[in-house]
């Protein structure tokens, strides 16, 4: 079963590789987004420190919806996810698998390249770090809670539109810690308390979220 | 009385169009009193004068998105666990009447707000809460829609709920945290009078009304959606025979 | 031992086919014809336990398949409509990755025997994306080249923009698979020239199920 998993991954990053533009374009996407923000609301450094953790996390929240269309569309189209839905293991088994072959190509950018981004928007050190650690345990989360919303609008006409419609409003906490925890740290507070919650967050998204989402596959399969 | 007679939509379609007239009188019946004590029996509250009347509207209503919600999401978990088409559609009619409740608890909610914080909208923990739920029904309502077969809709509709029914009391308490961080509103819309005898009547008799029209509302869908899924079958044509 | 019993499928409010029934025993071929549109598709799917037939059951071994699931799939060895290759990798790769998925053995020997056996050899180093249809057909059928561990086969279409030649390769090993005592349920328009002891063909048009003799 192992072996199956990792085949899946390896898999994953392969195309991935074969197909580098992908997964830069959803990091150039979240560069450039948070980059129109200072032009937005002006270059005022206290203005910009305030609204930077939120900035960044919306901005990671969209470029993670941008990436979730590719997630299992060219599978479903191709005939592949048929034969992972006819494989001998579990099906949630194998979407935890590509979630987490989907988050290194498509999450890891964005908490690598946050502090850059961070520098833009004038933050302290300790805040830089947490808003990557934020990120590290945040990020998951948005592909798992993702990957429910790529399932069930598999092969709809409407589904790019559609999957942000449906997972946004269910990431609200993920926003609302991930944000606040660079918030706290940069007021002194500590953001032991938020990224504790969103850690919670994350083994609770990663309990349930593979395997909604291969239910939500077999329906759109059948 | 066999219940499962009823758990066809051929039965209980008749079922439905005869119960809900019924409702629609309890609700009416209800709402007259209710309004009655809510605008002039209720006493006049010191602190917010006459404009906190708006809670005997903006808290049953903000009751009642809440409640539909899991009312959906457990008839829409039915459905996709015992293959019961009855309870899909049942789920798929509760959605609007959902969203219409969370609507009015937003709009009285920015209706009070406006004399009370100096502007149409706050980002109070209770109002913030009511806008992600009613993003919550546009996501199950666009998610359905934009499915044209009716057994897929049902199914990936009930993931969705289900999903969103474990989602919503973090959802809530994750605002009700982001909210006393930013210090929110000082003066809650619920929160605020002491509860006079009379005001907590008028409330819940106000909760019933809106308790029956949603019932009615619902089962007056639920017919629609049965109609339109069964055209074909036997009993609609001769059901279309017989009224014509 | 594969069953069906009653099956019936419908889409939207359009019955496909109702009361479609047979029994598949070891070294047994059930060939599905039928118009376009009359569930060829849809009868596979629901026999390899994919879909949920709206009435009936399939049964493989006596046990209902969708009670089954992982057990009965890891008997099975599906190739449908879509080739389910990556464009980007090999065929080579796709064979690897497929037969690793499916729990089988994929030695880079046979994998190459597969390739060869299906006349891909010296293209078996090329991304999919540059080969033609009838090629990547090919390279799809391969797998069933590493699946003779698998009893039971369902194929659709099997032999969609394929040449002579590659029908022939097909033919011949479905006719292998048969005599080591396999199963294959298929759907074609073509006549199939497979060796059978036992053929059986069913037609989603009227229902009707006729044994033929076998070639």
């Amino acid at each position: 079963m192992l072996a199956a998993l990792r085949t899946v991954i390896r898999r994953d990053l392969l195309l991935a590789m074969r197909n580098k533009s992908d997964a830069a374009n959803t990091l150039l996407f979240f560069v450039i987004v948070s980059s129109l923000f200072p032009l937005g609301v002006g270059p005022e450094p206290a203005l910009l420190r305030t609204i930077a953790p939120g900035v960044v996390w919306v901005a990671a929240l969209l470029a993670s919806m941008l990436a979730l269309a590719r997630l299992f569309a060219a599978d479903y189209a191709d005939g592949t996810l048929e034969q992972l839905a006819l494989a001998p293991q579990p099906l949630a088994a194998f979407v935890a698998a590509k979630i987490l072959a989907h988050w290194l190509v498509s999450g890891l950018p964005l908490v690598l390249i946050a502090p850059l981004l961070g520098l833009q928007f004038d933050l302290s050190g300790t805040a830089l770090l947490t808003l990557m650690a934020s990120l590290l345990i945040g990020t998951p989360v948005l592909s798992l809670l993702g990957a429910v919303g790529a399932a069930l609008t598999l092969g709809l006409r409407a589904s790019g539109v559609l999957v942000p419609l449906i997972v946004l409003p269910l990431t609200v906490p993920v926003l609302v810690f991930g944000a606040g925890a660079v918030e706290a740290a940069s007021s002194g507070l500590g953001a032991q308390a938020h990224l504790s919650l969103l850690g919670a967050f994350l083994l609770i998204s990663a309990a349930l979220s593979p395997w909604a989402a291969a239910v939500g596959i077999r329906i759109a399969l059948e | 009385m066999n219940w499962f007679k009823y758990s066809s939509p051929a039965t209980f379609y008749p079922l439905a169009g005869k119960m809900a007239p019924w409702f629609f009188a309890a609700a009416a019946l209800s709402a007259v009193p209710g309004l009655y004590i809510s605008f002039f029996v209720a006493p006049t509250d010191f602190q917010q004068g006459e404009s906190y009347r708006i809670i005997f509207i903006h808290v049953p209503a903000a009751w009642m998105s809440m409640f539909i919600y899991v009312v959906m999401a457990f008839w829409a978990g039915v459905g996709l666990a015992f293959n019961t088409r009855l309870s899909s559609m049942m789920a798929s009619a509760l959605a609007p009447t959902g969203a219409l409740m969370t609507f009015i608890a937003l709009w009285t909610g920015s209706l009070w707000g406006k004399p009370t914080w100096g502007a149409w909208w706050v980002w109070d923990a209770r109002l913030t809460s009511e806008l992600i739920l009613l993003f919550l029904y546009f996501g199950f309502m666009a998610l359905q829609a934009a499915i044209d077969d009716p057994r897929r809709a049902d199914k990936a509709g009930a993931v969705l709920a289900l999903l969103g029914v474990v989602n919503v009391p973090i959802i809530y308490f994750s605002v009700q945290w982001w909210n006393t961080l930013h210090q929110g509103a000082s003066v809650s819309l619920t929160r605020s009078p002491t509860m006079a005898a009379t005001m907590l009547a008028g409330m819940l008799i106000m909760a019933l009304a809106f308790w029956m029209y949603s019932i009615a509302a619902s089962l007056l869908r639920v017919r629609s959606i049965i109609l339109e899924r069964e055209r074909a079958a036997d009993w609609v044509r001769e059901w279309r025979e017989a009224a014509r | 031992m594969l069953e069906a019993r009653e099956l019936e499928a419908t889409r939207g409010s359009a019955t496909l086919f109702r009361g479609i029934g047979f029994a598949l025993r070891p070294g047994a071929l059930l060939r599905v014809t039928g118009a376009n549109g009359s569930g060829k598709t849809s009868l596979l799917r629901v026999l390899c336990g994919l879909a949920a037939p709206s009435a009936g059951e399939v049964r493989w071994n006596g046990t209902d398949v969708r009670a089954l699931r992982e057990d009965y799939w890891k008997q099975l060895a599906y190739v449908g409509h879509a080739n389910a290759l990556k464009d980007e990798l090999t065929a080579a790769e796709n064979l690897e990755i497929a037969c690793a998925l499916a729990g089988l053995d994929a030695a880079p020997a046979r994998v190459q025997a597969a390739i060869a056996r299906f006349g891909l050899a010296g293209r078996e180093r090329l991304p999919v994306k540059l080969l033609s249809q009838g090629q990547r057909r090919r390279a799809a059928l391969a797998r069933l080249a590493l699946s003779e561990a698998l009893p039971l086969w369902i194929l659709d279409e099997p032999f969609s923009a394929l040449d002579a030649d590659a029908v022939e390769r097909v033919q011949s090993a479905a006719g292998e698979h048969l005599a080591r005592g396999g199963m294959i349920v298929l759907t074609t328009h073509q006549e199939a020239r497979i060796e059978a002891r036992s053929a059986t063909d069913i037609n989603l048009g009227d229902g009707r199920t006729e044994a033929r003799p076998s070639h």
